[in-house]
Parts: structure tokens; C-alpha cells; sequence
């Protein structure tokens, strides 16, 4: 089949720009035996990386018609639009040094600053740290993880601002966290529940369908969200949010809007609660304020008692 | 066409027109709704981040209310549809925690089967109605209107959990509507990204950026208004929208409408029946397109 891939370019002379390339292909090929083929061939300039060609490496992760994925393990038949066309470009939210290579720096600087190895308090055992098969079943669903930066790629908030630790390195804390063998203290934990950490997370599920080993970077940090709160590092916004809304529903069926934020903020926090007003009055002006007496469903108590089953489990 | 029509939390609180005008839209089209008024909260993503399997009992609780009707579950949001695919399924997949599920919705008289069709506003216009259908019934085509679709995460991702696999075109629903009504869709990067709002407590820097950004985006591309199948989203872009602006340092001014408005334009329903007059960035500029 013949098939025009848009590959996106980079140098630092001639700038930004994309080359098209028309090529045979089988509908079963890789992207990346594609670019080989096109680099060996036509255009022997084009930069990417590449090793091991069988999704172990992480060498080879780009944008795939705008999607975070693994060149060496993204067949041809599974991205082609109706017009024959896939879009190749580099990997997001990183510096493009050329072409489809981009500067690993800060996605390896953020796995640095989880401190990514095991912390262990106490003597030493006689022999190895020793983890239980179930423990090490669960870890491996993390440790699965190669590095690739596909999440990292497509993450919205990093788009924003760079300074959040991004999924792969919280994905790294989950990792430790989680580990029976690791048990420094909450440590990590009070550091990920700062700015930056896992309550600027947005749930907009870009690393779980980006990553190609099945991590589920975003369920791993809403798992740490769920032990941060157990352990009671509950002294941010997102804990409180999270801990307004929960209750809201217990207590009438459903969602109080007009208590969650200042619920969140903290009712101590003036300056948040003033930057309220001009909306509020906003609202009102155009009849969209929710009532000051928050309605409770006919049901609540059933709620109630559903809540209660699982508060004593 | 009948459903068991689940608002949400929001129709009911800061978007009421968007109630209110999926009420009279479906009105329009001879679509039944009967409400689940004593239907809980899905957990809004946020529930189970205490106990997922609490937030799942919350759904098939409501799953069960629909059952009783016998009606297919109707929602209008995103954030709902992402919470209540994502407990059905595990709910479809799990015998025992249904079997657990069920046990605790007993004390009620509910049971749910496990079978239940869960389907935004949005997936019941193209895939139950039909595009052929709607476009008889549109009377007041939006003449050229530039619209930009905004999505919103749940109901776009995970698609595993989101039913694309048998319906492959669900990212390009709001285009083929839009097209429908006689618009024209914005093709735009933030389309389908993440509107800010679920961080608006916890990062409201971040969160207003990232709202800037595809405000900003869809007016590059001329966009005279977007248009987004879920409330929470619109809170941002729309009711947070003068707020966005002072961020960036400019006027955006760009209307905002929920679904059902946009939809309802086309066909003829007028602007106080869908609550237009409620939307924060005026409207003038679509009801002029259309009139």
C-alpha cells in the first residue's frame, strides 16, 4: 500500500518545517521500519533514535498522528487515516534537538528527584531484602515502565508548566511507595503532596492511553493521592477538595458546588475566598447561582448507609 | 425513544440552562425523558480516590433506577459518562463485585444485572437518533458558523473503557453535529485536552492557563463560538472566562455553549428556551448567525 507519512522537522538553521515522504509499505510494518527505510533511501538526513526494535528499549517513543507512542511498536494499519496519511512528529513537552530527537534532560532530572531507589530503615537483613511474590506481582505492573517519556509526551500539564513532576517520575514514587521493602518513612509521600506533585495531576487519562507498557501513570497517582490522605498529609487544597466533595455526597446525595471551594481553599484563606466574589456575582447576575440550602435527595439516608458499609469495612 | 435521564450534579446547580435546554431539545426531537431524581452523584472521579468500589455502589444504584424504568441511562457530561463506562464495566466484567454491589443495593430493593446501556447526550444523537434524522429537523441552519468542538477527557479516554472500539468515530461526534447544523468545525490541538477544571482548587495558575490556551487557539483559527457536551468544562471556558482573560492579558470573549444550546438553535428553538441568556460570554454573535 502507499502511504504519505508528514514528518515533522528540526534544526537549528533552517527551524521548524515537514518533508513528505510517499512510500510501499505493508499494512503490517512499523512506523520506525518505515523511517529506517526512508532514512536508508531517500533522505538519509533524518534524525530519530532507535535500538532495539521491540518495545523494551524506550528508545524510539515520538508523536504518532499526535499521540505519545513507541515507533517500533505502532503498525501502519493501526494509525493510517482515510487519506493514507500518518503524522510524525516529535516527542511533546521536550526540547527538540533535532528532527525527532528530543533533550532527555528534564524527563531524567524529574526521575532523579524521586530519589528512584530502594530506602531501607533498620539493620540490614542476613541475606537480600526479601518481597513477597504478591507484593513483587503488583510492582511489576510498575516496573513494566521503560523509560520512554510517551507520557510525559502528552501530558497537559506539563504543557503548562514544567515544574510538575509528570507522570512517569510519580509513576517512579508509586513504585517505592508501594514497595514493602522501601520504609524510609512518609517522606516521599509529604513531598509529592506538594506544588508540582500529585494533586496538580488533572485525570485527563493522556499517560494511560500514551503509555505502551500499560503503567496507568494516572491510576498511580491517584493511588498516591488515596495513601497520602490515610497517612494523614492532608494539609493542601487537593486533599480538602477531594475530602468536600466525598463528604458533600455522603451527606446529601450530591454535590454541594457552593461549599466545595471554599471547602478547598480553607475558609482561613482570605485572599482565595475574596478572589471568589467578582464570580459569584457573575453567576448570580445571569440566575446560574446553585441555592444557598443545597438541596438533599429523598434517598439520602440510603446513601448514608451506603457510605457507613464502607467507612467500617 | 425513551431514556432514564441522569442530569448530574451540575445541570442541577451552576448550569441549570444546560438542564434546561437538554429538556426542551429532546422535547423537540419526540424524546422521552423520564429523571432519576433520587439518583446520587457518579463520585465526579473524586470518590474513588477514597474507595473506588463505593463510587461504583453510587452508579449501580443509579444503573438499578434505570433498570426499573426500563429504559437505556441518558447523561449530559462528560465527567459523568467517564465515572459511570468506567464502574459498568468493571461492574460487567466483575461477578463478584456485583455480586458485592448487589448485596449492599438489596437493603434498598435494587438489583442491577449488569446490562445496562449507559450513553451521553452526545452518543445518543449520532448513534441512536441519527445525523440523517436531525438534519430534517433543522430549520435555522447556522449559516457558516465557525464552532469548536471541546470535548472533555472522560469522554474521550480511556477508549477502551469508552466503547471505541465499537464505535470508532466517537472523537469526531461534535464535528459531525456541528456539520449537521449547518456549521463549520475548528480543527484545533486543544480539542480534545483537558479543559483545567478538575485542578481549578488545587492550581488555579495552571488550571487558567490551560483554559487560555485553547480559548485563545480556537479564536486563532477564527472560531465564532465552541461548543462542549460537558458542564464542568464549561465552567471553565465560559463561566470562568472573564477571570481566564485578566490571566493573559486580554479580551477573549469567546460564547461558550453547552450541546444541547447549539443543537437547539438549529432547530428552531428559541434562545430563552435554552437558556442562552444564562451563558456568562454573550451570545449576541451566534443568534445573529442564525436569525
Amino acid at each position: 500500500m502507499e502511504v504519505k507519512f508528514k514528518i515533522k522537522r528540526y534544526n537549528p538553521v533552517k527551524g521548524e518545517y515537514y518533508d513528505n515522504h510517499t512510500v510501499n509499505v505493508s499494512p503490517k510494518d512499523t512506523v520506525l521500519n518505515v523511517l529506517l527505510m526512508i532514512r536508508s533511501g531517500t533522505d538519509q538526513s533524518l534524525g530519530f533514535r532507535c535500538s532495539c526494535k521491540s518495545a523494551i528499549c524506550g528508545s524510539c517513543a515520538m508523536r504518532i498522528n499526535g499521540r505519545g507512542r513507541l515507533a517500533c511498536n505502532t503498525q501502519i494499519e493501526t494509525v493510517i487515516s482515510e487519506n493514507n496519511e500518518i503524522l510524525v512528529e516529535p516527542a511533546g513537552n521536550q526540547k527538540v534537538i533535532r528532527d525527532l530527537i528530543v533533550d532527555l534532560d528534564m524527563f531524567w532530572n524529574k526521575i532523579k528527584e524521586t530519589t528512584p531507589y530502594l530506602q531501607h530503615m533498620g539493620p540490614p537483613p542476613e541475606r537480600e531484602y526479601l518481597c513477597s511474590d504478591e507484593d513483587m506481582l503488583h510492582l511489576s505492573e510498575v516496573t513494566e515502565c521503560i523509560m520512554c517519556g510517551a507520557c510525559v509526551s502528552d501530558c497537559t500539564i506539563l504543557e503548562v508548566d514544567k515544574k510538575f513532576m509528570g507522570p512517569a517520575a510519580l509513576a517512579k514514587v508509586y513504585r517505592f511507595v508501594f514497595d514493602p521493602r522501601d520504609n524510609i518513612d512518609d517522606s516521599r509521600l509529604s513531598k509529592v503532596s506538594e506544588y508540582g506533585g500529585i494533586w496538580d495531576c488533572t485525570h485527563c487519562f493522556k499517560c494511560i492511553e500514551a503509555c505502551p507498557k500499560r503503567v496507568h501513570p494516572m491510576e498511580r497517582i491517584l493511588s498516591l493521592r488515596k495513601i497520602a490522605m490515610k497517612r494523614g498529609i492532608t494539609d493542601n487544597n487537593g486533599s480538602r477538595h477531594s475530602d468536600a466533595i466525598t463528604k458533600s455526597v455522603e451527606h446529601s446525595g450530591t454535590l454541594n458546588e457552593l461549599m466545595v471551594l471554599p471547602k478547598s481553599f480553607g475558609w482561613w484563606n482570605i485572599k482565595e475566598l475574596l478572589s471568589l466574589i467578582p464570580g459569584g456575582i457573575r453567576m448570580w447576575q445571569r440566575n446560574k447561582m446553585p441555592s444557598i440550602l443545597h438541596p438533599k435527595l429523598a434517598g439520602v439516608k440510603n446513601i448514608k448507609k451506603i457510605f457507613k458499609k464502607f467507612k467500617s469495612k | 425513544m425513551k431514556y432514564a435521564f441522569y442530569p448530574g450534579c451540575v445541570a442541577k446547580g451552576a448550569c441549570p440552562e444546560l438542564k434546561m435546554s437538554t429538556e426542551t431539545l429532546m422535547n423537540k426531537l419526540d424524546i422521552e425523558l423520564i429523571e432519576l431524581k433520587d439518583a446520587a452523584c457518579t463520585g465526579a472521579g473524586v470518590i474513588s480516590e477514597h474507595e473506588q468500589e463505593l463510587a461504583d455502589t453510587l452508579n449501580a444504584r443509579t444503573f438499578a433506577m434505570a433498570e426499573k424504568i426500563g429504559a437505556p441511562l441518558m447523561n449530559i457530561c462528560s465527567t459523568c459518562q467517564g465515572n459511570m463506562s468506567r464502574s459498568n464495566n468493571r461492574l460487567k466484567n466483575d461477578s463478584s463485585l456485583l455480586k458485592r454491589v448487589n448485596e449492599t443495593l438489596s437493603e434498598e430493593g435494587f438489583n442491577y444485572s449488569g446490562n445496562l446501556s449507559v450513553k451521553n447526550l452526545l452518543w445518543i444523537l449520532v448513534e441512536d437518533y441519527g445525523l440523517d434524522k436531525l438534519k430534517e429537523k433543522v430549520t435555522n441552519p447556522l449559516k457558516g458558523l465557525k464552532v469548536a468542538p471541546f470535548y472533555g477527557c472522560y469522554i474521550l479516554r480511556p477508549t477502551w473503557d469508552l466503547g471505541f472500539k465499537e464505535y470508532p468515530a466517537r472523537g469526531h461526534y461534535l464535528e459531525k453535529l456541528i456539520e449537521v447544523c449547518g456549521g463549520e468545525a475548528v480543527d484545533y490541538s486543544g480539542k480534545d485536552k483537558c479543559c483545567g477544571f478538575p485542578i481549578l482548587t488545587m492550581n488555579k495558575k495552571n488550571s487558567y492557563a490551560m483554559t487560555a490556551n485553547h480559548l485563545q487557539e480556537a479564536k486563532s483559527k477564527d472560531a465564532d463560538c465552541m461548543v462542549t457536551p460537558c458542564p464542568l468544562c464549561h465552567l471553565n471556558l465560559d463561566a470562568n472566562q472573564p477571570d481566564v482573560a485578566k490571566t493573559v492579558g486580554t479580551k477573549i470573549d469567546l460564547p461558550v455553549l453547552h450541546l444541547p444550546q447549539l443543537i437547539g438553535l438549529a432547530l428552531g428553538i428559541s434562545q430563552y428556551e435554552l437558556g442562552l441568556d444564562r451563558n456568562i460570554i454573550d451570545t449576541k454573535n451566534v443568534l445573529s448567525a442564525v436569525s
